[in-house]
Formats: C-alpha cells, structure tokens, sequence
C-alpha cells in the first residue's frame, strides 16, 4: 500500500487509489435503455485493467497512440485510461468531424488503434482507411449495423474486453505482471503493476486544437501537467466526491477531458454520460448536477430556451416574469461593478425567488447548481448578469489546451464582468511589449506532436504564447481583448474587437452567429445567422410560412426583427462601434464547410475570404442586394447550388453621431 | 433465428381475393425465407395492400392458402395471425396520437403479455415483473431506432417521418418473424429515406425476419430487396431478383405502357 503514501502521480493511478479507498461508490453513468447504468470505481478499474489487457494484446504499448472517436460514453472513457495505463497516448477526435478532418488527426497522430462508437464512425475511417496506414485495429462500441462488415482489425470492443479477461495466466502481458504482482495478479494487485510502470512525465493525452488558422495541432500534455493544473484549480474552485458533472462536450475538447477525467479522478465526483445528442437537455435536468463547465455558447443556449418560454407564457407570467429578471439583471450588473445591493433589490429578490427564479434554475436543471464555469470563448456580460441575475454563481475560466484547460478563473465571491479572473495558484502571467499574454505554469504542454517549429514559436523561454490581447487590471485579474490578430482599426483608427460586437449581437435569442466586419473601414457591419429554432418558434406563433432556413432568413419580418435587435444592441455599443449595416447569411456558418471551428469559433480569414462579394456589397453605399451562388455542402457528402438574392439593410445610426 | 432450409417462413398459395365483382387478387403465391427482404411492388391498385391484408388476416381469400412455418393460417382472426408472429406497419400511420411514444410501443408487446387485469392491477409480484420486461424490450427498440429524445413525447405531435419510424417501432415490439411494410417512406425526404432503409436492413441484421416492403421508391426497392414480386391488375406478372426485374419487360409496359429502356429510378 505504498501507493497512497505519495499523492498518485498519473490518471491510472487515481483510478487505483478511487477503487481502493471508496470503490463502492459511483464513478460514472450512463443512460442507457431510459434508465441511468451505474458503474462504481471498483467497476471502472476492472473494466480499464480488461481493456488495458486487452490492448496489450493487440500489441499495443508504450509510446502507440490510440485514438477515439464518439459520443461520451463510459466505454471511450475507459480506452483513453486503459491506453495511458499500459504508457501509451489517447488521441481523443472530434465526433463530429467528416471522414477527411478524422483522417487527418489519426494519420497525424499516427495512430495504431481507433476506438470508434458505432458504425457511423465505423463507416468514415474505413472511407479514409487507405491513408491510414498505421491504424491495425478498429475496435467498435456499438455493433449494430456492423454485423456483416469483413474488414480486417475490425472488431468490437467487447471482443477486446473478452480477450483481455481470457489473457490472464497467458500471453506476454500477464507474464510480465505475474513478475511484477507476484502471486494473485487478478485485481488492483495487477494494475499496480502496471500502473508503476507509467511516471508522471509520461505523455497522457494528444488533444488537436481546433485551430482558427488553420492546420489543427496535436498538444502534448503529460500526466504531471494535467494533475497539478487540476490540483490548482481545485484550490479556488472546490469539487468534492458528492459532486455530479454531465459529459456532454465533445471528449476530444480538452475542456472535457480536464473536467469529466482530471477533476473527476481528482476529486472523486460522478460523471454522468448523457443518452444522446438530442436528449442532452433532458438528461441535464434529471441529472442536474452539481458542477458544470461550459462555453459560452451553451449558456447562450440556455438562456435563448428561457427567452422563448417567457414569450410563449401568457401575459401575467410574461409581464411578472419580464420586470423580476429585468431587475434582477440590473442588480447583478451593479454588484458586479462593485456596487451593493439596495433594500429595494433585497424584497425583489424575496418576491422573485420562489415566484420565479427558482423555477427558472430547475428548467434549466440548474436547481442544484453549485459551481457553474463558462470557458473557451469570451462571454457576452448579459448572459452572465442574467445566471447571476437568477440565482446561478457563473463565473468565468480562460486558459488554453496548451496550458492544461485553466490558466485563471473567477473565485465565486471575487467576479468582475470585464475580467477573466487571477491566475490559479502556480500559474504566472505576463504581457509581452505587443499587448500579447504569455503563460508560465506547470501545466504547460510538451510541444506539439511531430511539429518542432511550432513549438518553438509558441514556447518562449519558458513562457507560453496565447495569442490573445490582454491586460492585467490592478487587482491582478486577466482582462482580455480578443485574439491578437484580430484586433484591427476602424479607417479613423478607432480599436476594434470583433469578437466584443460579435458577442453582443449573439445576446440576442434570435442571432445565433454574427460575423463582424469593419478592418480598415468607415463603419463596421455584421453578416448573422439567424437561430432557427427561436425564429422559427417566433415565426410559428405570428403565422409566417416559410419553408427551410434560408428562406425563413430572408424573410421581410424577419429582417425587421433582426433590425430592432441589432438597433436595440447598438445602444451597448461605442457609437463609432455601432452596426451601420448587416445581411442575414443564406446559410448558416458550419464547420463541416470550415466556416467555423468545431468549437464554433470564426475562421476569420477563410469567411473574409469566401464572402468577400457579400462584404463589399456591404461598404458600398449603392448596393442594397447581393445575389450569391453558394455551394452547400451535405451531410453525405454532396453538393448543390443554392442561388439567392439577399438584402443589405442599413441601420440609420441611432443617438447623436459624434461630430469629429 | 435463421430458420435455415427449413422451408419459406411465409408462403402464399394461389390467393385469390374479390371485392364484391372486382377481382383485387387472383392466383397471387409467393415464398419469403427468414432474413430475407422481398420487394412488392406494382402500379397504383395492383393489390399489393390487399395481400398484405390478406395475409395478416383483414381479408378472407375466396381461394388459395397462406402458410406461417408450414403451419396453414389461411382465413384466421388478425389477432391470431399477430399472436402467430406477423407484425405490420400501415400506410396511413396508425398509431394511438394522444399517447407517448414509449406507451405506443408498449401497446405493440401486448401479445406478449401475459399478466391479467389482476395481476397488473395488484402490480407488485408478477405485475411487476412482466411490466419491466416489456418496459425493457421497447426501450431496447428505442434505442434501436434513436428515438430516445422522443420517448416521453406524444404520438400525434411528431412529425411525420419520426411517426413512421415509431410504427414501425410499435411493429417490432410483437418480436415478429414475419414483419410487412406498407409503403414505409413515402412522404419522405431523402435523408429520412436513407435512415429508415438503414433502418429495415439493420432489422434484417439483427432480428432476420422474413421481410416483405411494399415501396415506390425503385432505387430503394433494387437497393435493399433479395426479390422482387411485381403486381398488375392484381396478378402476378413477375418475380426475381432485382435484376432481372429491371430489364422485364412484362414490368415495363405495367409501369409504363410502352417498353423503354428501364425501369424509373432503376439508373441511379
């Protein structure tokens, strides 16, 4: 028992020292056949200790990677362990990804196993099984449909499971525990064993970053990055073994591997994999856990599903339900900004807590809320003051996969709106000459796989490059501005972020994605999505018939709604910020056409690029349509050509216009 | 559950079938084996429903014999012929609107239940075991199906592509060996054909039973059938595997008066 005198150095090593202290308790579900599965940690050992074995059979070892591919599933959690107990590097892969971008991240990894959830992603390796040369086996969760492939290495998962049960007292791997285990290598004696021979130093995890440059990169991150990083972090932000968290994120976000595995073998929290993409809501609500991390983009979501619910309620309930929030809000505002809450704000609290945000939070599944981060993209100060506002403690994290996940974070009681919070203990800050913030800690990563000079250039001396601009406020806390590159000048020389109007314009329930133009120009203007199920909601209820999204985009009513909003939003804004003209895109930005990113971030320069006739159109003073031809892109991989006139419309700046 | 070389697992003799003097089906037979997937089609009026009908026991034939197994069904209750293994979907979607998906799905086990109004009334003991039996194998058909997101949502609410594929469901529950289609995508788009043609192969997979698809869509029709039984004027005219039934040209000129080069949608 040697192993719990010395704090356990890797992820294996939590899970062993999990099943060996408090075995019996949960350590993940899964809903599965309309009933959440439980699985102890006891029961996780087995299951990683089998599929270590199993692997190990397949000739899998130190230093291979493998890679998987799928929803969040105990199973697919279970590999990326297994694999990092037997030393070698999970490789986890957008879902989402078409066959070309998959193909791209497992060649590059060079992966020798991919674990793949079901024949969906069964089916887009083997389109690109030829360019992937160094994958041997494919291993599949789920087997329907997958009855009568022959292809060879393909098998499933439960035959690995099996082959790694039967390996014991045959085969390499059992010998060579039975060495080290001695007698009785079943159990936690046996992947002891193993465990003891992966240090700290070791590579635990490839994540590829989404890349709004391009070219996606594989990060490094060893064990000791990502546990003392998660023990930073569990400094200011409590998590404890009564804790639940959803996984719902895709794994291959390093935001979800830091939550649902490193805090999670940390902390001892449950983990709870929802049943699928659709019912995540649902499932949210049943669980409602007790911990939740998130990008912006979700809360965005959730607070888009409570506007449409105060609209659709009837005019008592809307009116009462309008004027709490609304106060509310302003009085989140004003704490946020320091100030403190009035006698006045203390009654409408009293009167609005159980009247209505307390049934807000349990829609929501936030009713037993305790910790709710938002991450991994700038959040609109709206979105934050409306949880605060209604009783949930959102406070904010910014980092990068390269530093591990979290780099600062907001503690609940010290949140300021502009900022993004101190630095967790360990990690130090700095910003260079250029405005850009740089990042010392522990967790760093250790490099880029098989790319040594990008390393180097984002390595220097030690310190991290973000690629962000920032600013560290007198109390120390990490402002920032937008990504470097981004931060461009208006023709007069006015700074713009377009990542600020952006997020403002997203606040609105009905603009789900906005693109914000003005680099080098007189004016900025703005090419939106409209959010289609909130549109078509709104749409439903005033009868405007409409028969797909682009023709519900070009729709005259609602073109005029999304004038109001955008004239409404402008009152936020800088007046020389303000959004002097905008279109409704035909389409909506998707990352399957690399408009965005899988994190749904805008490639920039590719949109710049790709609606450069639609941009135009928008400077200049004489066009009040554009017509485009557009190549769409289906989900099986076909294209039609969608040809569609769409209309600028121009804003009349609202409130005096400076005179300069 | 392949019923190997054990004979056609539905088999029908000689059917003929007359509404008043309009002769629907006459000297109609045809074999489908356990896992195979055998395609009905034929133009408007050929009698393709009608035999569907008369095998699952909503019409009585004037003559000719249909067989379950070996075993004769031939003019039997349509209960029977259910409690016997044959399952359907319908055309126009029957299914009970006011109810949850879960519940209709329920409905599609009930002859396998076997706890009387006693035993369910009572609940605990046997009640509850056979209720969590079948719970468990219609939430194994929604998860089969991915219609997990809508298990709690009402029938007559859905849209109707998902209301297809929860009939379907509802079929799948009575664990049938002999499931008939009736026209199973129409009034589909492209994407939701293509889900429920995966769909009716992964049931062939998993369950093997005997299949037969009364479909319009041609390319789905000589994708996915093993055969082909081809209607007109309620007789026969033409059987084989697909294949062949694109160059008949028996089947041209049903379809199309004239014999032309091929089939519609048989070139894809």
């Amino acid at each position: 028992m040697t192993v719990r005198d010395a704090a356990p150095a890797t992820l294996p090593a939590l899970l062993l020292a999990h099943a060996e202290t408090g075995g019996a308790r949960i350590a993940i579900r899964e809903k599965e056949y309309g009933i959440w599965q439980s699985h102890t940690w006891a029961q996780s050992l087995d299951r990683v200790h089998a599929l270590a074995k199993g692997f190990a059979q397949l000739g899998f070892g130190r230093g291979d990677r493998l890679a998987l591919v799928g929803d969040n599933r105990p199973e697919l959690y279970w590999a990326l362990l297994a694999a990092q107990a037997l030393g070698g590097i999970p490789v986890p892969v957008y879902q989402d990804a078409t066959a070309g971008e998959l193909q791209y991240a497992i060649a590059h990894a060079g992966a020798r196993i991919v674990v793949a959830e079901d024949q969906e992603q069964v089916d887009k390796i083997l389109e690109v099984r030829g360019q992937l040369p160094a994958v041997e086996h494919i291993l599949y969760k789920d087997p329907k449909g997958l009855r009568h492939y022959a292809e060879p290495g393909l098998q499933s998962l439960d035959g690995v499971f099996a082959l790694g049960r039967e390996s014991d007292g045959a085969g390499p791997l059992s010998a060579s525990l039975a060495r080290a285990a001695g007698p009785g290598t079943n159990g936690p004696a046996a992947f002891r064993a193993l465990v003891e021979g992966i240090g700290p130093e070791d590579v635990a995890l490839i994540s590829y970053t989404s890349g709004t440059t391009g070219a996606c990169k594989g990060v490094m991150l060893s064990h000791r990055a990502l546990i003392e990083t998660g023990r930073s972090f569990l400094q200011v932000v409590p998590v404890g073994p009564s804790d639940e968290m959803l996984a719902y994120l895709p794994m291959a976000w390093v935001g979800d591997t830091f939550f649902s595995v490193v805090i999670a073998l940390l902390s001892g929290a449950a983990i709870n994999c929802p049943e699928s993409v659709e019912t995540v809501r649902a499932d949210f609500r049943e669980i409602g856990p007790t911990v939740t991390f998130a990008p912006p983009r979700i809360w965005e979501s959730l607070l888009a599903q409570c506007q449409v619910k105060i609209e659709n309620a009837d005019w008592l309930k809307r009116g009462v339900t309008r004027r709490l929030v609304g106060a509310a809000m302003q009085e989140a505002r004003r704490t946020l900004q320091g100030g403190r809450s009035t006698a006045a704000d203390r009654v409408r609290r009293a009167v609005g807590e159980p009247l209505v945000f307390a049934a807000l939070r349990d829609q929501l599944g936030l009713r037993r809320i305790r910790v709710a981060i938002t991450g991994g993209a700038p959040i609109a100060p709206e979105v934050l003051e409306f949880f605060r506002g209604i009783g949930v403690n959102l406070t904010q994290l910014y980092g990068m996969t390269e530093c591990s996940t979290p780099a600062t974070v907001q503690p609940g009681n010290q949140v300021k709106p502009d900022t993004v919070g101190p630095p967790i203990p360990g990690v130090q800050l700095r910003i260079d000459e250029t405005g850009e913030v740089l990042i010392a800690s522990p967790g760093l990563f250790s490099g880029y796989f098989h790319d040594p000079a990008a390393t180097a250039e984002a390595l220097r001396d030690g310190w991290l490059k973000t690629g962000d601009a920032g600013l560290l406020d007198p109390d120390g806390h990490l402002v920032i501005l937008d990504r470097a590159k981004d931060v461009s000048h208006l023709e007069d020389g006015t700074v713009f972020a377009p990542q600020y109007v952006e997020n403002k314009l997203k606040f609105s329930p009905y603009i789900k994605e906005a693109v914000a133009l003005g680099h080098a120009r007189p004016y900025v203007a703005a090419m939106v999505n409209i959010d289609p199920e909130v549109v078509g909601n709104w749409a439903q209820r005033r009868q405007v018939a409409y028969s797909g999204y682009t023709d519900l985009a070009q729709n005259p009513r609602v073109a005029d709604l999304v004038t109001d909003e955008i004239r409404r939003i402008n009152e936020l804004l800088a007046p020389e910020l303000r959004v002097r003209r905008f279109v409704v895109l035909h389409k909506e930005l998707d990352p399957d056409d690399a408009e965005i990113t899988r994190t749904r971030k805008v490639r920039r320069r590719f949109v710049a690029e790709k609606y450069a006739p639609i941009i135009e159109a928008l400077y200049d003073p004489a066009a009040s349509e554009i017509a485009v031809r557009a190549t769409v892109r289906y989900e099986d991989g076909r294209e039609a050509q969608v040809s569609r006139s769409l209309r600028i419309y121009s804003l009349d700046p609202v409130g005096p216009v400076p005179v300069a | 559950m392949l019923n190997g070389d054990r004979g056609p697992r539905l088999r029908a003799e000689d059917v003929l079938v007359r509404f008043g003097g309009v002769t629907a089906l006459s000297g109609v037979g045809m074999d489908v084996r356990g896992g195979e997937i055998l395609a009905l089609i034929g133009p408007n009026g050929a009698g393709k429903t009608t035999l569907i009908n008369t095998i699952s026991g909503v019409y009585r034939p004037a003559a000719g014999r249909i067989f379950l197994d070996g075993r004769e069904i031939t003019g039997r209750a349509p209960d029977e012929v259910a409690r016997r293994g044959v399952a359907r979907t319908f055309q126009n979607v029957s299914l009970f609107g006011g109810m949850t998906v879960l519940e209709n799905i329920l409905v599609g086990r009930h002859i396998h239940m076997r706890a009387g109004i006693l035993a369910s009334g009572i609940y605990w003991g046997w009640g509850e075991r056979d209720e969590l039996r079948h719970r468990e194998a219609a939430e194994r058909i929604i998860d089969f199906l991915e219609i997990s997101h809508i298990r709690k949502a009402a029938a007559g609410t859905l849209p109707y592509g998902l209301r297809k594929r929860v009939d379907l469901g509802r079929a799948l529950a009575a664990e049938p060996t002999v499931l008939l289609l009736d026209e199973p995508m129409t009034g589909m788009n492209r994407e939701e054909k293509e889900d429920m043609v995966r769909f009716i192969l992964d049931i062939s997979d998993e369950w093997a039973p005997a299949i037969v698809l009364i479909e319009h869509d041609m390319g789905v029709v000589m994708d996915i059938s093993n055969r082909v039984v081809v209607l007109d004027h309620g007789r026969k005219i033409a059987e084989g595997v697909p294949d062949q039934i694109r160059t008949n040209t028996d089947v041209l000129r049903a379809y199309l008066g004239a014999a032309p080069a091929a089939v519609p949608g048989a070139a894809r």
